[in-house]
This record gives structure tokens, sequence and C-alpha cells, in this order.
């Protein structure tokens, strides 16, 4: 067996944040990168407080800081954008040092910045506790559309079986004496994802005609009812609740 | 003689693109028969298969299951009448954990709760895997996998069970598994493969559809001892193999 077991992003646990249904932790975080996103980007303190509250939930879950900050790295096209901005933004300039840097861009940039790390360490923090069919569970107790349910759980139990085809493709190609060095090799890596998507297809087709088989007329049957306690919803919301109070406090502060 | 479990008549079916895969194939399968369905590649075989439940609808004549036409109106009802096994267990296992595949069958069909739970634990019995229900299935070895995809069928409680190449990819010890579940189990089997040994092992009776035809059936000892007809629809025994009298 190539490819590695469990998914990347979850980190095993039973802190009381993993043993929490998904269904209120969908909920907490899509409050809480709301309120992140309303809060006014000219005062710094509430972007600090988001985050020690942010950090507060990290530490009740268990879950390692350098574990989440290793996959924080998925960040950074976002923060080489950022970076960008104080140069490229028009409008009145300030210098900094020997640099003369856009002040709209610089806001911009520390706007990206802290709304975005907030945003993705919040979603960490989901994924590490919460297993990814539970995910799938909730989006589907929060009634988000049977097909995308269906889409996404397909996509979290077929990605192995592709990654563990294209790896297999990958090795077959490299016993021939494949390597890619330059850009003449191109052609060769497009055949591949364009078999890998043509495999993919036909599995897919397959798969239909299996679950055809076994009675499917559309709809996956919701086989476990996630259910929520009033307990759990509170535990879940102090987070958001807090979010929100410190963004209507910026707000009034403003 | 009672009602079939199985009969096919003048089944005739070609593909839209014009290709004719089937020419009028006559088949019959009692109440306990295990029956080998031969053949080589592009015979047929799967697409006389996907027939039998519906999937494809015979361009002329006609499938039926214990005296059930295949029929649009009929599709669920024959759906849990046959159950397919498919060749790669990852297209038939595609649910996050072991025990909701097996549900999923009698899930479709209306089954739920109690009576739902108590199908899925019989049939991962039946296969020796009632111990990983709450595995997810990508988890498993693949006889494992294989295993687990005969449950998901036998949960619907299906007349006629129908194998597609079940021993493909298989280790000596986890085909010697699944000839003994399958033994074990009290239903029509019909299986199709290319590997005469297995099919010997499990079936009385052999058919060879070669050509959109059915070009032989009998008792499988004199159909795999028939060289010249066996030679005549590209089958051969392995190397070295004997058949014993």
């Amino acid at each position: 067996m190539g490819a590695s077991h469990g998914h990347a992003l979850h980190y095993h646990g039973h802190s009381p944040i993993h043993r929490l249904p998904a269904h209120p932790k969908i909920v907490a975080l899509l409050v809480f990168v709301l309120a992140v996103v309303a809060t006014p980007r000219e005062m710094f303190w509430p972007y600090a407080a988001h985050l020690l509250a942010l950090l507060a939930a990290v530490r009740l879950s268990r879950v390692p800081f350098s574990y989440l900050g290793k996959r924080l790295v998925i960040e950074v096209p976002f923060v080489v954008f950022a970076l960008l901005m104080p140069f490229v933004a028009t409008g009145p300039r300030v210098a900094v040092g020997p640099l003369h840097l856009s002040q709209a861009g610089l806001w911009g940039a520390w706007a990206l910045l802290a709304k975005g790390t907030l945003g993705v360490l919040a979603s960490l923090l989901l994924a590490a506790t919460t297993e990814p069919r539970d995910v799938i569970a909730g989006f589907e107790r929060l009634r988000l559309p049977q097909p995308l349910v269906q889409i996404m759980g397909f996509m979290i139990r077929y990605l192995q079986v592709v990654a563990g085809e294209l790896s297999r493709m990958r090795i077959a190609r490299a016993s021939r004496g494949f390597q890619a060095r330059s850009v003449r090799q191109w052609p060769t890596l497009g055949a591949t994802l364009g078999v890998l998507f043509i495999r993919s297809y036909e599995r897919g087709e397959r798969v239909h005609l299996a679950m055809l088989s076994r009675g499917y007329t559309g709809r996956l049957p919701t086989l476990h009812v996630l259910t929520a306690t009033p307990a759990q919803w509170a535990l879940s919301g102090i987070l958001p609740l807090v979010a929100v109070g410190v963004c209507l406090a910026g707000v009034v502060a403003r | 003689m009672s009602t079939p479990v199985l009969d096919v008549r003048g089944l005739a079916y070609a593909y839209p693109d014009g290709h004719q895969a089937l020419y009028g194939v006559n088949l019959h399968v009692h109440q306990g028969e295990r029956v080998a369905l031969l053949g080589p590649n592009g015979a047929g075989k799967t697409t006389l298969v996907l027939h039998l439940n519906g999937i494809l609808t015979a361009g002329a004549g006609s499938v039926a299951v214990s005296g059930l036409p295949v029929t649009r109106d009929n599709l669920q009802e024959i759906r849990r009448r046959v159950g397919i096994v498919f060749q790669d267990p990852d297209d038939q296992l595609f649910m996050p954990t072991v025990r909701d595949d097996v549900a999923f069958g009698p899930a479709n069909l209306g089954s739920r709760g109690a009576e739902l739970e108590a199908r899925v634990v019989r049939a991962l019995e039946q296969v020796g895997m009632a111990g990983f229900a709450d595995r997810p299935p990508h988890h498993l070895s693949y006889g494992q996998r294989r295993r687990v995809a005969v449950a998901t069928v036998l949960a619907m409680e299906p007349e006629i069970l129908v194998l597609d190449e079940p021993s493909s990819n298989l280790d000596p010890a986890s085909r010697r598994e699944l000839v003994d579940i399958v033994r074990s189990l009290d239903v029509t089997v019909l299986m199709v493969t290319h590997d005469l040994p297995y099919a010997l092992e499990l079936c009385d009776r052999a058919v060879i559809l070669s050509d959109g035809v059915i070009a032989a059936d009998g008792p499988i000892r004199d159909v795999l001892g028939d060289a010249e007809l066996m030679a005549g629809h590209r089958l051969e025994l392995p190397y070295g193999f004997v058949l014993r009298p």
C-alpha cells in the first residue's frame, strides 16, 4: 500500500472539541470567519483578541500548535500576494526605510494577512478535530444540497485511489527511464494527466453502475442522524460569540 | 420443472455505437445451482451480466428473475433479487465505512433501524468481516475488500449472486477463503471468469459464451475436458493442470 493511511489534516484526539458533533463546529467556523472579515481593519487590538480566542480554542483541542503551524503553509500564495500589494497599489505613499509604499496597499496587505491567517487557522482547527466523513455528515445535517454533499463524499473516498493510480503511473514512467527535467517533457506529463482523467471518468461510470445495481435512485440514504445537545451548541458557540463581540466593539470604537 | 431463478431467452444487444455484443443468448439457471460463465475477453460476458439487473435493456429477447421480467417498472425488485459483485472492489465500496457500505443497498430498499443493523451484521458475519464494520474500506487489504463487496450484495438477500471475476488479484489464501465463503452460502451463483481451476472448484455446471452466443452448456468437467471445444473459444487450462476424473 503506497498511499499513506488516514487524512493529512486530521489529528487524532479525544478533547472536548474533538467530541463535539460536526454541524455546530461548521456553523461556529462560519460565524467566526464572518465576524473576523467584518472587523474594521484600521485597528490592531480586535485582531489580537480574535487570535487569542482562537488560540485558546486550539489549546482546548490539545492539537499541538506546531501541527497547525506547519499546515498554515497552504496560505503562502496569499502571503505573496499580500506582500506585493504595498508595491503595486496606487494612492498616497509613505516612506518605510528606503521604500516608498502605497498607504492603501499597506492597509490592504495587513487586512489580507490578518483575516486570511485567522480564517485558515480556524479552518485547520476544524479539519484537525473532525474526521472528513463527519464534516460531510455535518454539511448534510445543515441541509447543504445532496449533489454537493455526494460530490464531496466521493472526493474524499476516491482521492487516495486516484493518488495511488497517479503514483503507479509515475513509477511506471520512471521505470522506463523518464525524467521530468525540462519543458520538453511537459507533453508526457500532460498525457499522464489526460490518461488519469479518463481512468477516473471511467471509474466514475463503474461506481455509478455498482450503485445502480444496489438500488441507488439519486439520494444517498441517511444512515446516521447527527444530533447535538444544547450544551454542545453552547460550547461551540463560545468562540464565534467572542468574535462577534470583538467585531462589534471594534465597529463602535472606530 | 420449477421456475428458473434466471431465465434469459433470445437476448440480443447492440451498443449505441453499433457494436453488436449479444446475438440471442439462452440461459436458464435453477435454484441452488452454481454456474460458471466462461468466455474469452470480449465475448460479451459483462454485457450479459449488466442485462441481468436491468442496467442495460435488451434489444431483443427477455430476461426474467424468478418469474419476474426485467422491465423498467420492476427495477428495484430486480436489483434486490440479483446481486452483482463487480470485479474491482474499489468500484463497489464507496461509503466512508464498511458498515455504511453494506447498509447502502438495503437502505435503498427502505430498510431502517434495527432491521438494517441486523442485516448488516449478518452479511458481514457471512463473509467473516464482522470485526471490520467501522473501518474505512480503503484501509482494508484487497482480499478483505473483495469479501466486503460480497457482503454489500448479501445484505440485500439476493436470489442469485453474480460474481464478476471473483478470483482476480487475490493471493492463494484469499482465493481459498472466498471459495469457503461462497460454498457456505445458501444462494444460487453465476460466476463470470476465465480462471478455469477456480470455476471447477466452485461450480458444477459451465456455460461458454463466445461471440455473443452460448457455445456450450453442460457439466463443468465435460466442458473443461473437451479440448477441441475449449481451444475453439480461446480457453485453455493452465500449464500442468490435469482434470482428475
